[in-house]
């Protein structure tokens, strides 16, 4: 099926978010729309899928003009789609979330789930799906989960796949399976948009790309391009993607943290008997899949768990059983993975949310009354110091963007001085520009000889910034490596391969490797060996 | 530094848990009243409890009980039972729902006995005690059953009370008008879908907070009803506020079982229709392509949306044909219960049936199973009251709301309702 986006414009108000946008999707082509976040693609693939109605421009479906009313008509004319979040209902069972909207019944409007396992067998087995019919989804790992999607789509005879940012919460190896069946469902002729901004698979498995900025197309480009072209094309100039710091030059340990065990509040284990330290002047990356209990880690070292038991130590004082407050002032600086939800008032001036954690401190605050002055004249020379794009310091922090409103958090947590510095995600959902700018800042503060822990589901980012990588399985540590530690060994340890085991396990497969795939093209010169496959 | 992985282990030092000590401590002083009140202080004379009723076709001998003897047994039985619950939770466990069933029985029987043993008449029937119970349940049953279709599908329905009142007002004045038991039933199907489509409007178009509009709702009906009945119905009692009667339908035979026989095979028609509109609401939940909708429409509208289901055109149907369903529950009071609309004749019952709801974790036949304890705690309260208990009437008027909190709060722990319940769906 030929899938056509001609003149798509969408505005919601007087912001543009689609402008003039034409796609052409080949029958059975990957084709995949580049962009950063915020560029627009999510828009598109809503107005594509009929959750959003096109300001102006149409959808053609081989050669003819339709017009989607709701995601119904979508999938009636062929189209299906892969939401970044998974659209599934967690406590159904794989089956009902399948049959959901496309029920097999027999007399009487029952439910003839029979007939819809049978299908998933069917189709789990001819693409090797591995899709127990009859499994909970809310027990299942994300990857199945994303096959589950792809089964739904399937089941709807989709002949265009839309796949929504599908790698975002892959482990490496899981990834690598995408791919894979990416490449099969094009094989049986299903057509595939593919919507990414992680260069390296983009480069991997698509046909055409076509880069979007600003809600423009500004461009396409052949998969041979080099990451820097697609990189430039993709932020509109010039990036440097390695952060080329100056190896850490350890001190002291003085943040160790042992034995630690979180439990969540249904009981389970979400931390658990954990070890790490970290010296002055060294970064410590944890990388681990989504859920494996980065998030709690962080949150007991800031004291926001109630079931904490263990050890965590700063300059030799215990923090385990102190307030969030008094973490704070033992020199902690935390930047939490949900800036919007746990980082930020949004209602609250950028001001304001600069001295969020001082205000009843002086100079900001005497006695009972705050200081407006000395508050906008901080405001202004943290503005100035970490680039913040505001109008003032009196806009409201939820107006800025992504970028931007992280930069406020951080700038707010690196203005005291500090004896550790705690980063969640620092830089999900942000421009690449910003990126850069907030890496080196993290590595400065490295520099000042302060511990930083990095906790971050990237893999780029844990490479990027982290001296020293603990990877993190089940609230466990599984090991920790060196930053120059191959990616796929990372990636098996993500899985919960101990580092010895992950390493050998690595090297014979690249043996096995070398010597069937003689003949495979060089892919991505200068990346890790072995992680390119054509 | 290696790890080696072990999922599960627990390590030396961690005896951390989140199971608190509120069941441990509920336990106890339970335990410990009845051994207390039940046992050492209980009364000295025995207890009856009548099996059969005299008309029955097979007789039972009545089963007699010593008085103290049984409460101090009971009170040992709870109090073991209490010690293993602070022994499994020192390993970090919690007491298995057998155990919570063998204590709350013991209770309810060290309770009846000395309650029975120490009143006037020695005596009780057990046959009444429960036949009882599943009359006062009844509106309870519809009520919840209303509850369940609304959460379901993601309205939180405080409405219900509303509904019965509602229905019950309506029943009686449409039954009265026409003289016909059966219309004034329709009609009051009709006024509780009517209150629910207001909630349904105000929730689900104008994403007013749903718990407000409930309350707001209650509030509403409730001055409606008391308006009329003081202007309308009053003043002409005889054509207003006479309904006819819904007769009891009695299956020979069946209804001559002993004990259950009344109570399933003696009924007036919505006393059958409960039964029957318990098991339909359960299989159309559970089992067919309209429950799977309405259930996905619940815990995940985004979901549901995507794959063409119409989120909040489910939501205000389930609403209506929930609010059609309390408001038949609610004709229960004015064409079963008693036979004339009073103020507030629903007194309360349709926020028990929303902790039925709770209590039966949004699954049709546990709505029932409370709703049946509920009633039954009810039933005790005014026959121990009618026996001549030396506890104030005051205290055992207590007895069903307490019994609501305890089983809410305190035995149930925390159970999951839908998802999405109580968030208004708008597309983005």
């Amino acid at each position: 099926m030929k899938l056509e986006l001609r003149g798509i414009t969408k505005t919601f108000g007087t912001f543009t978010a689609n402008d003039h946008i034409d796609v052409v999707v080949e029958p059975g082509q990957i084709h995949c729309l580049l962009g950063e976040n915020g560029a627009g693609k999510s828009t598109l693939m809503n107005v594509l899928y009929g959750l959003y109605e096109p300001t102006a421009g149409e959808i053609l479906v081989d050669g003819k003009s339709v017009s989607f009313r709701g995601p119904g008509d979508a999938m009636a004319a062929g189209i299906g789609m892969v939401h970044q979040h998974f659209m599934l209902v967690p406590v159904f069972t794989v089956a009902e979330n399948v049959a959901l909207g496309a029920e097999t019944t027999k007399a009487g409007g029952f439910l003839d789930l029979e007939a819809t396992k049978a299908r998933i067998r069917e189709i789990s087995e001819r693409y090797g799906f591995n899709v127990d019919p009859d499994a909970l989804v809310e027990d299942l790992p994300v990857g199945v989960q994303q096959r589950v999607e792809i089964i739904k789509a399937l089941v709807r005879e989709a002949k265009v796949l839309i796949l929504d940012e599908p790698t975002a919460v892959l482990t490496p190896q899981e990834t690598d399976e995408l791919l894979d069946i990416m490449r099969q469902l094009k094989a049986s002729g299903t057509s595939i948009l593919f919507i990414s901004h992680k260069l390296r698979e983009v480069k991997a498995v698509s046909d055409t790309i076509t880069v979007i900025r600003r809600g423009k197309v500004v461009g396409s480009a052949d998969p041979s391009a080099s990451t820097t072209e697609l990189a430039a094309l993709m932020v509109g100039r010039p990036v440097n993607l390695s952060l080329g710091k100056a190896p850490a030059q350890p001190g002291d340990t003085t943040f160790r943290i042992r034995g630690l065990t979180v439990l969540a509040s249904n009981g389970q284990r979400v931390v658990d008997g954990l070890d790490l330290e970290i010296a002055e002047g060294e970064i410590l990356a944890v990388a681990g899949v989504q859920g494996n209990g980065q998030t709690e880690l962080t949150e007991a070292i800031l004291g926001l768990h109630e079931h904490v038991s263990g050890s965590i130590t700063l300059d030799g004082k215990e923090l385990v059983g102190r307030s969030v407050k008094e973490v704070l002032r033992a020199g902690v600086g935390f930047v939490p993975e949900d800036r919007t939800e746990d980082g930020l008032v949004g209602s609250f001036s950028v001001a304001e949310n600069l001295i969020l954690d001082l205000y009843d401190q002086g100079p900001y605050a005497r006695g009972l009354a705050m200081s407006p002055e000395k508050v906008a004249r901080n405001a202004e020379s943290r503005i100035q110091e970490f680039d913040i794009r505001t109008p003032s310091g009196a806009t409201p922090a939820g107006a800025l963007s992504g970028g931007n409103q992280q930069k406020v958090v951080m700038a707010r947590e690196l203005s005291r001085p500090l004896r550790l510095f705690v980063a969640s995600q620092p830089t999900r959902g942000v421009d690449v520009g910003s990126i850069e700018f907030l890496h080196r800042r993290i590595v400065e503060e490295r520099d000042k000889g302060v511990p930083v822990l990095i906790v971050s589901t990237e893999l780029d980012e844990v490479v990027e910034l982290a001296d020293r990588i603990a990877v993190l399985y089940k609230g466990r540590v599984v090991g920790v490596v060196p930053q120059d530690t191959p990616r796929d060994v990372l990636g098996l340890m993500m899985a919960g391969v101990p580092a010895e085991e992950a390493a050998t396990e690595q090297t014979t497969a690249e043996h096995t490797a070398a010597a069937a795939t003689q003949s495979t093209d060089e892919g991505d010169a200068g990346e890790q060996p072995g992680s390119v496959q054509a | 530094m290696s790890t080696t992985l072990a999922p599960g282990t627990a390590l030396p030092g961690t005896a951390i848990s989140t199971l608190g000590w509120k069941i441990p401590v509920i336990l106890g002083i339970v335990s410990v009243a009845t051994l207390l009140f039940c046992g050492i202080l209980g009364p000295d004379s025995s207890a009856s409890f009548g099996i059969s009723q005299s008309g029955d076709v097979f007789q039972i001998p009545e089963l007699t009980l010593p008085g103290k003897a049984t409460g101090i047994v009971l009170g040992l039985v709870m109090v073991a039972i209490t010690v293993w619950s602070v022994m499994l939770r020192r390993q970090g466990r919690s007491i298995p729902a057998w155990a919570t069933a063998v204590f709350v029985a013991a209770f309810v029987m060290a309770f009846l006995t000395a309650m029975v043993g120490g009143a006037r008449l020695h005596e009780i029937s057990l046959a009444g005690l429960l036949g009882g119970s599943v009359t006062l349940a009844v509106p309870l049953v519809f009520g919840s059953l209303s509850g369940v279709l609304c959460e379901r599908v993601g309205v939180v329905n405080i409405a219900i009370e509303g509904q019965l009142l509602g229905g019950a007002f309506t029943a009686a004045l449409v039954g009265s008008v026409t003289h016909s038991a059966m219309l004034g039933m329709l009609a009051a199907a009709v006024a509780g879908a009517l209150v629910s489509m207001v909630l349904a409007v105000f929730s689900i178009k104008y994403l007013v907070n749903q718990v407000i509009v409930g309350v707001v709702l209650n509030v509403l009906v409730s001055g409606i009803t008391g308006f009329f009945f003081t202007t309308l119905l009053q003043p002409d009692f005889e054509h207003l506020n006479t309904p006819p009667r819904l007769a009891e339908i009695d299956i020979p035979l069946l209804s001559a079982i002993p004990v259950i026989g009344p109570i399933l095979f003696k009924q007036s028609i919505i006393g059958y229709a409960m039964y029957i509109a318990v098991f339909v609401v359960w299989v159309a939940l559970f089992k067919t392509k309209w429950g799977l909708r309405v259930r996905a429409v619940g815990e995940h509208p985004q979901a549901a949306d995507t794959l063409g289901i119409n989120v909040n055109a489910t939501r205000f149907w389930n609403v209506t044909l929930g609010g059609a369903i309390a408001g038949i529950g609610g004709s229960y009071f004015t064409l079963v219960a008693v036979d004339s609309f009073t103020k507030e004749i629903s007194g309360g019952r349709g926020f028990i049936a929303l902790a039925a709801l709770i209590f039966g974790r949004w699954n049709p036949i546990g709505a029932f199973l409370a709703a049946l304890l509920f009633g039954f705690a009810d039933n005790l309260q005014s026959l121990v009251t009618i026996i001549g208990t030396p506890v104030p009437s005051q205290f055992m008027a207590m007895l069903p709301y307490l019994v609501t909190i305890l089983a809410v709060a305190g035995l149930v722990g925390r159970s999951r309702g839908p998802a999405a319940s109580g968030e208004p769906y708008v597309k983005e």
